[in-house]
């Protein structure tokens, strides 16, 4: 329900927030989030609520590139959404307090605010020796995790090591990592997948969900359709270059200044599912491509194991110059990119296909969680 | 005596946990240790060294890109690969940012409010707040209607009973000295820090498509090709005019912000000039060549070593003498393995052995971390800003002199006053003030080059891994914000045979050696006094002051007591 304008307006006032700057920042929202204009009050009522939703972030077998990514924020900036979207109080990071201050808070909002906080994850979970490689206040990270997700409205995994393991699970993963809707099973995870996460992406999810007290559509892997649900080929700056045949053969090449496709040098961009090309990163200023290097597929599904060799050549693009939907993007072509891994070139041999994970490690990269949305 | 355990010590990267014994009030004995392991330099081997980087650079988002940068060298130095001039600069501009990014993001996100309380800025006077801010610097926001503006919007969260971020501090805490007007200056600078550092780091995602973890380096160049006439070129006219305005602005935000910021707050803290002096040994790799070729010699921050704190003189870097101690680190020792194991055969056996959780302190008389002990000629060190400021100061090198001088003249304090928790902090600043204006030259150097048609930016000789050795090792080193870095790569059959990466943190971040000498925040804490042990402010002081990162501190690879060598360029 709309609170009346009056209340609406004081309630900004009160936060030293202009309704102007809060209409532009929920107007960048509804653009990433592909929503038309006529949610715009809404929107707008829905992020300048009275009181604000709570926010735990946890941080486990992490690198902080998520934590840092999310400061990049730009439309809202990170200190619109700290001090007016939400009350961000356990952040390790960034919290003030330290030790038994940072413990209560969180025993505070698990306790109190049950229900209704959102937690974020960034980083993954060891479940190998009892959990013994990441311990916090004396506690396992999976400990925490079970308890504090299990006591939130959403969860939200940010960056590959959260969505499944990452870069930590890639063979021979040493520590037994899974991420979170692995490690915690049961949980509604939503996926904000990436090496790191894409803060515009995160923030127009959290506005979505203040907005409409729901979660968008996802994949099978539990990731938004908004961010995750278009070919990166498809969308790309050097797609035409793709179509008539124009590639960099040789970093720094005629073709390489001239921003050809980088399809030869390795690039994943026609396995990959991101809006990198569209939202782009750092307020909108570039992405990777662009930078002249191929993509990583960074967003993909265990892709440390199964899109590296990351210099290799893709064994063939599905269809030169035809559609490929996001659809068509599971099992069969992360399949298709191992044989060819194995089965082409110098490369190919250079590297050991990836070790099978440990007993309890979770099952093979494209088996949908038994909690996901099917499309 | 009292045990204070910290758990989680916040406003880092990463898990450490403090255990300290208070002893009428002042801190007798201290123990840091690592809580979290991941194992990345094990996932290293098997694959293909061009990549190495990407994976490397993984170790850690905050000091982001300092792990490629020593990874592509590392493997550039293996395979024996020169790179373009052009390379050089893209990657000395990258890092150069990084640091001064860092620096800002760590002095007021990660610990600011170890001396500013936010409370306070509530009973500020704005006007007075003005003419303090006025009266230290030249920025452009320091009027009293903005200062107003600031205290307006800190008061709506404050009486939102939603503190957000703040919720858990130690506001009215008696070692919180600041005035009123210093603290509310410092929370309105704090909000401006926010927004100018994701302005600023767009620098990275010109040269690199993002950050955290630009993309752009290669083993023998950078991918960021050069063309005066392609708007495609990741290195045209336009992001070169772009990277100029940024720079402008870094170099505002470094003079008008920053630095006085800096220097404000410590004059408020002067005891903290005498707390937390550490160890009092500096090492230092050394970084940013001036010419074409790594001579140490052209280093702006040169290399070498300061013992005892004497800085009558600058002991050579001899490779030799570095050890690593597993001691009282939660790995295997390698009985039998003396002293002196090539990284060849360095191993890596984690083995945790503290309680089982959830526990309520650790056996600190065992083995108490997953960071290991880094020693050099059996000494543990300090490496970071202040090993960097020391050592160039000692060196007599005349940036650094100039640029420490200035700051201890305007803190009317002597060079003793250095080897503090305040000098750590101090030191970071004044080194964000050296670097900023070495970045407008280093983008000078590229457009000249591309006026003049020099654009190579990669030099191809060995991307084809069929032009490789049977077998090659190398190492790459830098001098990363928190400190120095090295890499260390073994190939083998066209694969990475063993990585290993000994990283700033892990100097200082470390636990008790074999002899049981303390590790650098070990060493700093003692003498500390703590007020309140449940509000164990002083003890953030002066760990957050060596800017902690322990997702870097953390890797593995090596046995007790192995050597590594970092070979004589000069």
């Amino acid at each position: 329900m709309l609170p009346p304008q009056t209340d609406l307006n004081n309630a900004l006032k009160a936060r030293g927030v202009t309704r102007r700057q809060l209409v532009k920042f929920c107007s960048a929202m509804l653009a990433t989030l592909a929503l038309p204009d006529r949610y715009l009050n809404r929107a707008v009522a829905a992020v300048s609520q009275a009181k604000k939703p709570v926010l735990v972030w946890l941080q486990f077998q992490d690198c902080t590139g998520c934590s840092e990514s999310m400061l990049r924020s730009s439309h809202p900036g990170v200190a619109e959404i700290v001090l007016d979207l939400l009350s961000w109080e356990y952040h390790e990071l960034v919290m003030a307090g330290s030790g038994d201050a940072a413990s209560k808070i969180l025993e505070r909002i698990v306790k109190e605010e049950k229900g209704k906080y959102i937690v974020i994850v960034e980083g993954a979970i060891p479940m190998a020796d009892d959990g013994m490689f990441c311990t916090i206040g004396g506690r396992t990270a999976i400990d925490i995790a079970r308890e504090v997700c299990a006591g939130a409205a959403a969860t939200i995994a940010v960056g590959a090591c959260a969505f499944d393991g990452g870069l930590v699970r890639s063979g021979p993963n040493p520590t037994g990592a899974l991420g979170v809707q692995e490690a915690v099973p049961g949980l509604k995870v939503v996926n904000m997948a990436g090496c790191p996460h894409n803060p515009a992406n995160t923030v127009a999810l959290l506005v979505h969900y203040l907005t409409f007290h729901d979660i968008p559509d996802l994949d099978q892997y539990n990731r938004p359709l908004f961010a995750y649900g278009r070919v990166i080929h498809d969308m790309c700056e050097r797609r035409a270059h793709y179509d008539a045949g124009r590639f960099v053969t040789e970093w720094g090449d005629d073709g390489h200044r001239k921003g050809w496709c980088l399809y030869k040098m390795g690039c994943k961009g026609p396995e990959a599912t991101f809006n990198c090309p569209v939202v782009q990163w750092n307020d909108h200023t570039s992405w990777p491509v662009r930078a002249g290097h191929g993509c990583i597929a960074c967003a993909s599904p265990r892709f440390w194991d199964h899109m590296s060799p990351f210099y290799q050549q893709l064994p063939s693009v599905p269809g030169f110059g035809v559609e490929v939907s996001a659809g068509e993007l599971g099992l069969g072509l992360v399949g298709a990119t191992l044989a060819g891994v194995t089965a082409h070139g110098l490369i190919g041999i250079m590297k050991s296909p990836p070790k099978p994970p440990p007993p309890g490690a979770g099952g093979p990269v494209a088996e949908a969680p038994s909690s996901g949305r099917e499309n | 005596m009292a045990r204070i355990v910290v758990d989680p010590i916040t406003r880092i990267e990463g898990h450490l946990r403090i255990e300290a014994n208070l002893d009428g009030g002042i801190i007798s004995d201290a123990w840091s240790s690592g809580t979290m392991f991941r194992g990345i330099e094990l996932v290293l081997q098997g694959r293909d060294p061009r990549e190495a980087w990407i994976w490397a650079q993984r170790i850690c988002g905050v000091c982001t890109m300092v792990h490629a940068i020593a990874s592509v060298r590392a493997v550039e130095n293996a395979l024996q690969i020169e790179v373009p001039a052009n390379a050089r600069t893209v990657r000395h501009l990258i890092a150069g940012a990084q640091m001064i990014h860092d620096h800002v993001v760590h002095f007021y996100h990660l610990h600011a409010l170890d001396w500013v309380d936010v409370a306070s800025a509530l009973k500020a006077d704005p006007a007075k707040t003005a003419q303090l801010a006025q009266s230290i610097s030249n920025s452009e926001k320091s009027s009293a209607s903005y200062f107003r503006g600031v205290q307006q919007r800190i008061k709506g969260v404050v009486d939102s009973g939603q503190l957000s971020l703040f919720a858990s501090g130690y506001w009215g805490h008696p070692a919180y000295l600041l005035p009123p007007e210093a603290n509310l200056m410092a929370v309105a600078h704090y909000l401006e820090a926010l927004s100018w550092q994701s302005d600023f780091i767009r620098i990275h995602a010109i040269l690199g498509g993002k950050n955290p973890h630009p993309q752009s380096f290669l083993v023998g160049g950078m991918s960021t090709a050069m063309d005066p006439n392609e708007p495609a070129a990741v290195i045209n006219p336009e992001t070169i005019g772009q990277m100029r305005e940024m720079i402008r602005g870094a170099r505002r935000f470094v003079e008008d912000y920053y630095l006085p910021d800096v220097l404000a707050i410590a004059s408020f803290y002067k005891d903290w000039f005498s707390l937390g002096e550490g160890l009092g040994n500096f090492l230092c790799y050394g970084d940013y060549p001036a010419g074409d070729h790594d001579d140490p010699a052209t280093f702006l921050f040169p290399r070498g070593i300061v013992m005892g704190r004497d800085m009558s003189r600058v002991w050579p870097v001899d490779p030799s003498q570095v050890t690593e101690s597993v001691a009282r680190a939660w790995y295997e020792d390698s009985a039998g393995h003396p002293n002196g194991l090539p990284p060849a055969m360095g191993e890596t056996k984690p083995k945790y052995s503290g309680p089982k959780a959830p526990f309520d302190h650790l056996d600190v008389d065992a083995k108490y971390s997953w960071v290991k002990a880094p020693r050099y000629d059996g000494k543990p060190m300090e490496v970071g800003p202040l090993a960097r400021m020391i050592v160039g100061y000692a060196a007599g090198r005349k940036e650094i002199r100039d640029a420490v001088d200035g700051a201890l003249k305007a803190l009317n304090a002597p060079p003793a006053f250095l080897f503090s928790t305040l000098g750590r902090v101090a030191s970071r600043a004044i080194e964000a003030s050296i670097m900023v204006n070495q970045l407008e030259g280093w983008v000078n150097q590229l457009d000249d080059n591309l006026a003049h048609g020099k654009t190579a930016i990669f030099n191809p000789v060995r991307w084809d891994p069929g032009t490789w050795p049977d077998s090659a090792s190398g190492y790459g080193l830098h001098e990363a914000p928190r400190g120095s870095l090295g890499h260390w790569v073994e190939i083998k059959n066209k694969a990475i045979k063993n990585y290993q990466a000994v990283v700033p943190t892990t100097w200082n971040a470390g636990p008790r050696d074999a002899q049981g000498l303390r590790g650098a925040y070990e060493a700093a804490l003692l003498k500390t006094p703590v007020a309140d042990a449940a509000r164990p402010l002083e003890i953030l002081r002066t760990v957050h002051s060596f800017d902690p990162c322990m997702a870097c501190a953390v890797h593995v690879i090596d046995a007790q007591g192995r050597k590594f060598t970092i070979p004589r360029v000069s």
